[in-house]
């Protein structure tokens, strides 16, 4: 199991990484990372979330380089050498293969594999008597490597309904990393992915600490314990920010209390406050437009932060 | 009816359109409804339907086991493998059942038949009542990483329902695909912001790959948030709805509450998101043109 966890080595002891987490979408993370990136002045920007990225919407990065990602095989019958036998469709475990491909002169009829279930196993291929399966690598993403005014950054992009996003987040920690090494940067501020499953368990695994950005509902709540358990089950050391934290002053606080019983120590609270979104529009993250409101709680939730960060070698965040 | 709710960004409010949507259409009385959770992940529907759970079972996927004994060493399996589940390290045979697709693969190449499959726990799967509604969901194990098998086993336990609601994850990968998958219409949420935006175009260009009929709901949409309309225009997708940005929704949810029972504006909207859900259902039904996919 925690093989999963070799695919993404930790980073070198010089340099820090902050992965940005919630175990709910739409939380904020975008919109905090966003900040940091512009407050922390010298650091490489990672966007984890592979699946819906954003964070180039605001940074909007530059790209100095593209690299086309693969995230596996891909099954694919030649139709002219099928024989209708139905092997593929017998074995097949993803429900990935159809008989209703086309006619080829030796059957009415041919089987066909659904690229979009097909999950890549390749027992088709192995079992066609007839060779008529085709099992080769399929492009599924791009990864970039681009330079934004805070920065260098890493994204990538995975293809509409493409799988495997778990090694394509590793791939831009990786990247993230070896131009952090390459170019001494001390810091990587990591946007992550929302969930709890492969994507965010390969954004976390070795890196220095998570802050968990959830908000004060009963969902935000229990997005919250689910990734607080993941941070500690994976040894990743955790704060905690409760955004939009005047909604509900009352579960802010039931949130900060959940977070300290779970191992995260909470760094600070962000206000509801429209500029945010308002900044986005203008291309900028809020503390580029604003000094007051959110910015502000922004800049006070970033010291504290980066101030952990910089201790934590000496005083290791409890996981 | 098999009605997905998805979205690409994440929180643009998707749980409490489906929750909301599965409760009107239930008290309409007419049709039964059921729900489904899919986002195992973190699945929050619970919150708000507050169901009375009638059976929860360990969900279950199966790994190779190797008998050392009658293992010859011919590494075929470890060959079949693509996901490094199972790999041949000299002598040694090792499973990572974390990594393992449960394709099967190993099973069928082994020849002295050395390997056989084992169920593991990787969740629940739960079943309940909420009203009249059938409430079903799955909760992933804390670092399990494939959400996909769990979704499969949420989505084959779906009880009849002339109405059945199926809450997604977030995203356009793997766990949402297989959440969509079959479905008769999707709607999706999204919300007037440049990031939500950017990733309706990401789900529409999911739905648009699966061939899935899908319309949108525009959900905290505020006057001046012209370019997602524009952009639906342009694309031809319809706006099925429009809830307008109310704190007092945002208030009510954030208390656990189903919005339709504290705003009325929310209510009226969401009835009329469904007696459009049912009109556009009915066309295409109609239309026996209209590709199905399953």
């Amino acid at each position: 199991m925690t093989d999963l966890l070799n695919i993404a080595a930790p980073v070198a002891a010089a340099v820090k990484e902050l992965v940005v987490i919630s175990g709910k979408g739409g939380t904020g993370k975008t919109s905090v990372v966003a900040s940091f990136a512009a407050l922390a002045g010298n650091a490489v920007l990672a966007d984890c979330d592979v699946d819906a990225p954003d964070l180039h919407l605001v940074l909007g990065p530059r790209v100095v380089q593209r690299e086309p990602f693969s995230g596996g095989k891909r099954a694919r019958i030649r139709p002219g050498h099928c024989v209708a036998c139905g092997k593929c469709e017998e074995l097949c475990r993803f429900d990935a293969i159809f008989f209703d491909g086309p006619s080829n002169g030796i059957v009415e009829k041919t089987y066909r594999v659904d690229r979009l279930a097909c999950e890549g196993c390749g027992v088709c291929a192995w079992f066609c008597a007839e060779g008529a399966i085709e099992f080769s690598p399929v492009v599924s993403g791009e990864c970039y490597f681009s330079e934004t005014r805070f920065g260098p950054m890493v994204h990538a992009r995975l293809g509409i309904a493409e799988q495997n996003s778990g090694k394509l987040v590793s791939t831009v920690r990786t990247k993230a990393r070896a131009i952090a090494q390459e170019r001494g940067f001390g810091l990587i501020v990591s946007d992550g992915p929302p969930g709890a499953g492969c994507p965010v368990i390969a954004s976390i695994t070795g890196a220095s600490a998570v802050l968990v950005v959830a908000e004060p509902t009963p969902s935000g709540l229990h997005g919250l314990e689910r990734v607080a358990e993941l941070a500690r089950h994976f040894g990743v050391p955790g704060l905690l920010c409760v955004n939009k934290w005047d909604l509900n002053a009352e579960l802010s606080e039931q949130i900060e209390a959940s977070a300290r019983r779970l191992g995260l120590e909470p760094a600070g609270r962000v206000r509801y406050d429209r500029a945010v979104t308002e900044a986005h529009k203008r291309g900028k993250p809020v503390v580029e437009h604003r000094r007051n409101g959110a910015a502000a709680d922004i800049r006070e939730l970033w010291a504290t932060v980066g101030a952990r960060l910089q201790t934590h070698d000496q005083d290791p965040l409890k996981g | 009816m098999k009605l997905a709710i998805a979205s690409g960004k994440g929180g643009t409010g998707k749980t409490t359109v489906a929750t909301n949507l599965a409760v009107l259409a239930s008290r309409q009385g007419a049709h039964s409804v059921a729900y489904l959770d899919c986002d195992v992940e973190d699945p929050n529907g619970h919150l708000f339907l507050k169901p009375t759970i009638t059976s929860s079972e360990p969900a279950k996927r199966f790994y190779p086991v190797v008998n050392e004994e009658l293992c010859t060493h011919c590494k075929l399996c470890g060959e079949i493998c693509q996901y490094g589940g199972i790999v041949c390290l000299g002598r040694k045979v090792l499973v990572d059942p974390q990594l393992c697709h449960s394709c099967g693969g190993c099973v069928l190449v082994c020849r002295p038949g050395a390997i056989t499959e084992a169920p593991r726990n990787i969740g629940r799967l739960e079943r309940g009542r909420a009203g009249a509604i059938d409430f079903v969901r799955g909760l992933l194990n804390i670092g399990e990483a494939m959400s996909t098998p769990l979704i499969r086993q949420v989505k084959a336990a779906a009880p009849p329902a002339d109405l059945l609601v199926i809450d997604s994850p977030p995203g356009t990968s793997c766990p949402v695909v297989e959440s969509v998958r079959g479905a008769d219409f999707v709607l999706l949420v999204a919300e007037p912001t440049p990031f939500g935006l950017h990733d309706l175009k990401m789900a529409v260009a999911m739905v648009r790959a699966l061939k899935l009929p899908a319309g949108v709901c525009v959900n905290r949409a505020v006057p001046g948030d012209g370019e997602i309309y524009e952009y639906c225009r342009r694309e031809g997708i319809e706006i099925l709805a429009e809830i307008p940005d109310d704190r007092r929704v945002a208030e009510v949810y954030s208390r656990g509450l189903l919005a339709c029972d504290a705003v009325p504006q929310f209510c009226e909207r969401l009835e009329g998101l469904l007696q459009q859900l049912h009109s556009s259902m009915g066309a295409r039904a109609a239309r026996p043109a209209s590709r199905q996919h399953r």
